[in-house]
């Protein structure tokens, strides 16, 4: 996973709340049995409307609830193969927020005020290390799991953090699994 | 301490603090390629394939359809082989096509028993909570967390927060499980249950069977939770008795001590008027717009809810009950158990699907197809003029051929109504079964509370 520190430059901005991930990503492009290639679909009907502007730029400015719905991680990967590097939000479903950490891609909860004060600037810059938000000479801290700060400042896979805790495992295992049920004993 | 039930599961999984130890891993074919193929490029294997098990649903045809090399559609085919694939590859069991397991995710795990109390269960899919019915702790993962799982047989997971929701009194005649839930969204919104494990309690839920019970957890994501659980009782123990999967004798004194103990505290509190709800049916674009048969299509108060109106074609003031259909769907992992089937079939039987309306049934397994088929529900269904189908997810989010056309407006069973789940520019309003069936008679949204038509004679010469 790439390391994900500064995020600086021009927002794109996506005035709409519950954004569902059947949006970001319709379900005729999830047969595909790749990770890759998913941008060129991305809202893919909205994307037909009249007016319709959503620039490929790194930081995504959205209304609340993003990314609602199915849990689909197509929808991180058509965000972030678009171009997106964080998302910005009064809240996101935790599915969502949870898939996009696993890539490398940046959500960040702002204030509602705080994110429609974004929406009318220009540009801004996203500070994971000092866990602010900086634009229109401001500076917004933002909430992150120390977890998955950790992991995103040092591009960590989270499969080679648990398999370290293979003992661990290995004991539960041991002492405190449940019996049953086995599914290849069916 | 006094500890609420998800806590009593949370502590006997964790390996660490934050990691989670899974004690069942379903898997289906959409969420799941990436994730084998990453496991084989990094040469690693699946940890626990004895606590896995897959199924193919959401890209198959319902045209009984007996093997993946009978998919027209190449991509899905292509899908469906490559789970079939994958599990021989790495030794997990799978129900694919033509198997009499195979059928929704959500579904045949609480058929085969494989669901059970006290378990942490998780699946590719956000209607994982759906398993939380029957007592277990119970989540929907993205790929890179199926990956995760199929190498460690564990999760890292931030501790959600956690809400009850009380429902005072029992539900009135006609209100159904789906009813209660629909009725529930509108009331704490999408947003409602965000970033918590939330237990439904009260005497209306105590009174659900085991299938309301399941429709009312699997619904649990619509309002932002990340897991719904219902304690285990006699219900669950009756249900899961003599299921393949499920241990014999069950360790019932064992399983009675899941549930919050007096005076365990929760981070939140809803209490819900469960007597005062009427049949429920969805006006907008997402499941928290909603609103009772009786009444009408509300006014907008945000951009969403106008944006919503117009997408629906509908306008503010018009009575629910004046809301014609164009297609009925009946069937998905909320309300296509046995017991769906049969109170829709109850509601169909000597009666006639309107000829303005196309209408189709989609068991949730092929155990329940099996299962009606033997009480002579498909029959019931046919002679309407319903459509009787093979076992998959189908319409609710159309990765199948089984879409809604632009424009086409279709009651259904489902769990979405977002724009365009079930086809581009479709409109879905979603609703109970009885509710779906009883539309599909009249052509529009009917009360099923005082609905009473004729029925037909049965014609001669037919039993």
């Amino acid at each position: 996973m790439d390391r994900v520190a500064k995020i600086r430059g021009p927002i794109s901005v996506l005035d709409r709340s519950d954004v569902d991930t059947d949006q970001i990503i319709p379900k005729q492009f999830l047969k595909r049995v790749e990770r890759t290639g998913f941008g060129q679909y991305l809202f893919y009907d909205w994307a037909k409307e009249p007016g319709w502007d959503l620039d490929p730029n790194e930081i995504l400015v959205a209304g609340r609830n993003f990314g609602c719905g199915s849990s689909r991680e197509h929808a991180p990967w058509a965000l972030r193969d678009y171009g997106f590097k964080a998302l910005v939000a009064p809240s996101f479903a935790d599915i969502f927020y949870s898939n996009c950490t696993k890539i490398g891609m940046l959500p960040v909860p702002l204030p509602e005020e705080e994110v429609r004060a974004l929406m009318a600037a220009e540009e801004a810059e996203i500070d994971l290390e000092a866990e602010v938000v900086r634009f229109a000479g401001r500076e917004v801290p933002f909430d992150v799991d120390p977890g998955v700060r950790h992991r995103l400042l040092n591009g960590l896979d989270d499969i080679g953090i648990t398999l370290q805790a293979g003992e661990a495992i290995e004991r539960y295992e041991a002492d405190r699994e449940r019996v049953g049920p086995v599914t290849t004993g069916l | 301490m006094p500890s609420t039930l998800f806590d009593k599961i949370w502590a006997a999984h964790e390996v660490e603090p934050g990691l989670l130890y899974i004690d069942l891993h379903l898997v289906h074919e959409v969420t799941s390629p990436q994730a084998f193929e990453a496991l084989r490029l990094a040469g690693r294997r699946v940890r626990r394939p004895d606590r896995t098990l897959a199924t193919a649903d959401h890209n198959v045809p319902t045209d009984g359809s007996l093997r993946a090399a009978q998919i027209r559609d190449e991509l899905s085919r292509v899908q469906v082989e490559t789970l079939e694939r994958n599990c021989a590859e790495f030794g997990v069991p799978v129900y694919s096509l033509g198997s009499d397991r195979q059928g929704i995710v959500h579904v045949i795990g609480p058929e085969i028993g494989v669901t059970q109390p006290g378990m942490t269960i998780v699946c590719g899919d956000s209607h994982t909570a759906t398993h939380g019915a029957m007592g277990a702790l119970a989540f929907g993962i993205g790929t890179s967390e199926v990956e995760h799982v199929l190498a460690t047989q564990t999760l890292r997971q931030s501790r959600p927060k956690s809400m009850r929701i009380s429902y005072d009194g029992g539900l009135g005649f006609g209100v159904t499980a789906k009813d209660l839930i629909l009725g529930t969204l509108g009331q704490i919104g999408v947003e409602g249950g965000a970033g918590h494990a939330i237990e439904y309690a009260g005497e209306a839920i105590e009174r659900l069977s085991m299938e309301g019970r399941l429709t009312v957890c699997n619904m649990t994501i619509e309002g932002g939770g990340r897991a719904g659980m219902i304690a285990p009782d006699d219900v669950t123990f009756e249900w899961l008795a003599g299921r393949p999967a499920a241990p014999d004798p069950l360790p019932v004194e064992e399983w009675r001590t899941l549930r919050t103990d007096p005076g365990a505290r929760f981070d939140h509190e809803v209490e819900i008027d469960a007597a005062a709800l009427s049949p429920q049916v969805t006006w907008g674009t997402t499941p928290g717009m909603v609103a009772p048969v009786t009444e009408a299509v509300p006014d907008p108060h945000t951009p969403g809810e106008e944006r919503a109106l117009d997408y629906m074609a509908l306008e503010a003031g018009t009575p629910i009950e004046e809301i014609r259909l164009d297609r009925v769907f009946i069937g998905s992992c909320t309300n296509s158990r046995i017991g769906d089937l049969r109170a829709a079939a109850s509601m169909v039987e000597g009666r006639r699907v309107a000829s303005s309306v196309a209408a189709m049934v989609v068991p949730g397994s092929a155990q329940v197809k099996l299962q009606a088929e033997a009480e002579g529900l498909d029959e019931v269904f046919r002679r309407a003029g319903f459509d009787w189908r093979s076992a998959g997810c189908s319409m609710c989010l159309g990765m199948n051929p089984d879409i809604l056309a632009p424009g086409e407006r279709c009651a259904s069973t489902s769990n979405r109504n977002f724009e365009g789940r079930q086809g581009r520019g479709g409109r879905s309003h979603l609703v109970s079964p009885e509710m779906a069936a009883a539309a599909a008679i009249e052509g529009r949204f009917v009360d099923i509370r005082d609905w009473e038509p004729a029925r037909e004679p049965e014609p001669v010469g037919t039993r």
